[in-house]
C-alpha cells in the first residue's frame, strides 16, 4: 500500500524545446530552476519540490511566458 | 447578420493622454465597457484592442497570433508596418518579427548571454559606469539632463560593451535610433535611417567576422561556426545586432527618466530609496508595470479564426494587444494608477508575454535597480528641474518617454 500524496508536493516538468530563456523560472525559484550555461534554456535542479519551493515551482510554471513548464499532480 | 457597414464607427487609435504619467483614460472605457473592441488604424484599416489583462496574456501567448508585420491585417500603427506590407522591407525580419522556428532559430544563439546568473555577473562594471555618469553629473554641478546624461548613456554603454560595439558612435546610432522609433519619421526618412544602420553593422559584423573577439557579436560567429557548417550567416548577424543595440538602449533608457520624474514627482515614493530602505527590484517591477513603455509594439495579427474574450477574431485580421490597458486591469492589480512597490507586480506584461517576452529583461531590471539606488543614494536633494506637465514627453513615438528631464539639486 502506497502513502497518501503529499498535497504539498508535486512533480515539476520543463520543456527545453519550448523554452525562450526569459529566466522568470529562476527569479521566481530559484531552488527548482536554473538556466544552462551554454544555451540559456531552462535546467531542473528540483523535480519533486516541496512545501514553500512547491509554491514558488507553481508561481514560476504561470509566469512563464512561453508555457515549458507544468506542474504534474 | 453582420458587416463591417453594421458595426458602429471604429475609433481612431491610439486615444490621447490627458496626463504624462497616466494612460489615456479611453483605456479604462475599453475595458469595462468593450473589452475586445474595433479602431481604426492611424495608417489605414482596422484592427481589435484588446484591454484586458487575461485576454491580452491570452494573444500573446498564442501562435494563431503571427508577430511577421507582413502580414495582412498587421495592425498599421507604426511606419515600420507600413515598410514590411507595402515595401517588403526589411526583407528579412530580425527576431520581432518572426514565428515559430524560424524564430526561435534566431533567438537561440543569444540566449545564454541574457541567463539570470550571466547578468548578475555584469553587476560591479554596471554600477562602476552608473558611478562615473554620477561623477560628472556633480563635477559639471546643477542643473543637468538626466537623459543625456545618465539615462541614454548608461544603458548605451552597457549594450556596447556587450556586444562589442564602439561606445564612441553613440550619437550616430542613438539618433538613428529616434528616427526609426518615431511616428513622425515616414518614407524615406525611415528607409534611410534603416539603411544607415544596416551600413554601420554590416561593416562591423564583417570586421567581426575577419576577427572574432570575446564579445556577444564575436561568441555567436564563433558558435555558428563550431554548430553549422562553417559559413557565416552575415545577414542574420546584422539584423540580430540591430535589434540589440536598438532594444538594448532606448527601452531602459525610457524607464529610467520617466520612473525618475515619478519618483521626484512623488517624495513618499522616493523616501525608501534616499533612506536606503524598501526593495529596488520591486519598485523596478512596479515602474515597468506602471508606465508600459512599449505601448502597441505587442501587435498581432490573426492567422486562423478564433475567439478572444467571447469575441470571434476572423483569420488575417489585426488584433492590438494593448500591454498598457493590461497592466492597469484592476482584476490584475489593486488601484492599479497608484505606484506601489509593495503590491508585488512581477505577473505584470511589461516585458510582454509569450515566446517574444524580452529577452533583455534581467539586464534592464539590473540595470534600472541599479541607476535608482546609485542616483537617489548619491544625490539625495535630486528634484525636477521644471513643471512636470511641460516635459517633453515621447508621445510621437512607437515607445514612450522622456526626449529631455531637467533636474537640479
Amino acid at each position: 500500500m502506497s502513502a497518501p500524496a503529499d498535497p504539498r508536493r508535486s512533480r515539476v516538468a520543463a520543456d527545453r524545446e519550448v523554452c525562450v530563456g526569459a529566466g522568470q523560472c529562476v527569479l521566481t525559484a530559484p531552488e527548482v530552476f536554473d538556466q544552462d550555461e551554454d544555451d540559456g534554456r531552462v535546467v531542473l535542479l528540483d523535480d519533486r519540490p516541496e512545501g514553500e519551493r512547491a509554491e514558488s515551482a507553481r508561481r514560476a510554471v504561470w509566469l512563464c511566458p512561453s508555457h515549458a513548464l507544468s506542474v504534474v499532480p | 447578420m453582420t458587416s463591417s457597414t453594421d458595426r458602429a464607427p471604429a475609433m481612431p487609435f491610439p486615444p490621447p493622454r490627458t496626463c504624462p504619467l497616466h494612460q489615456p483614460p479611453e483605456y479604462d472605457r475599453l475595458r469595462t465597457e468593450e473589452p475586445v473592441a474595433r479602431a481604426a488604424m492611424p495608417h489605414g484599416g482596422e484592427a481589435w484592442l484588446i484591454t484586458r489583462y487575461e485576454d491580452v496574456r491570452a494573444v500573446l501567448a498564442d501562435p494563431r497570433f503571427s508577430s511577421d508585420r507582413r502580414k495582412p491585417g498587421f495592425p498599421r500603427i507604426h511606419p515600420a508596418v507600413i515598410a514590411a506590407q507595402d515595401h517588403g522591407v526589411p526583407a528579412r525580419p530580425n527576431m520581432i518579427g518572426l514565428d515559430g522556428a524560424e524564430h526561435a532559430a534566431n533567438r537561440r544563439p543569444v540566449l545564454s548571454e541574457f541567463t539570470v546568473k550571466r547578468v548578475r555577473a555584469m553587476r560591479p562594471r554596471i554600477q562602476a559606469i552608473v558611478d562615473e555618469h554620477i561623477d560628472a553629473m556633480l563635477a559639471a554641478g546643477s542643473p543637468a539632463d538626466l537623459v543625456t546624461s545618465l539615462s541614454l548613456p548608461v544603458p548605451s554603454l552597457v549594450i556596447c560593451e556587450l556586444l562589442g560595439v564602439p561606445y564612441a558612435d553613440h550619437e550616430f546610432f542613438q539618433s538613428c535610433t529616434a528616427e526609426l522609433l518615431s511616428f513622425s519619421t515616414t518614407g524615406g526618412g525611415r528607409a534611410d535611417a534603416m539603411n544607415r544602420m544596416l551600413a554601420y553593422m554590416d561593416r562591423l559584423c564583417a570586421a567581426k567576422e575577419a576577427d572574432p573577439g570575446d564579445d556577444l557579436l564575436g561568441r555567436v560567429i564563433t558558435k555558428q561556426r563550431t554548430a553549422g557548417d562553417g559559413t557565416d550567416d552575415h545577414e542574420h548577424l546584422v539584423g540580430l545586432a540591430v535589434i540589440l543595440l536598438v532594444a538594448g538602449h532606448e527601452t531602459t533608457a525610457n524607464v529610467i527618466s520617466l520612473g525618475t520624474a515619478a519618483l521626484l514627482n512623488d517624495p513618499a515614493l522616493a523616501a525608501p530609496l534616499r533612506s536606503g530602505t524598501g526593495s529596488t527590484p520591486a519598485l523596478v517591477e512596479e515602474l515597468v508595470r506602471y508606465f508600459s513603455i512599449t505601448g502597441a509594439v505587442t501587435s498581432r495579427a490573426a492567422t486562423e479564426d478564433t475567439t478572444i474574450g467571447g469575441t470571434p477574431i476572423r483569420a488575417g485580421e489585426g488584433v492590438v494587444a494593448l500591454v498598457p490597458a493590461a497592466n492597469h486591469d484592476p482584476d490584475a492589480f489593486d488601484s492599479p494608477d497608484r505606484i506601489d512597490p509593495e503590491r508585488g507586480s512581477r505577473h505584470h506584461l511589461g516585458f510582454g508575454y509569450g515566446v517574444h517576452q524580452c529577452l533583455g529583461q534581467n539586464l534592464a531590471r539590473l540595470e534600472l535597480e541599479i541607476v535608482f539606488d546609485t542616483l537617489f543614494r548619491r544625490i539625495p536633494t535630486l528634484r525636477l528641474d521644471a513643471p512636470l506637465d511641460t516635459l517633453p514627453f515621447k508621445d510621437d513615438a512607437a515607445i514612450y518617454g522622456l526626449n529631455e528631464l531637467p533636474v537640479a539639486w
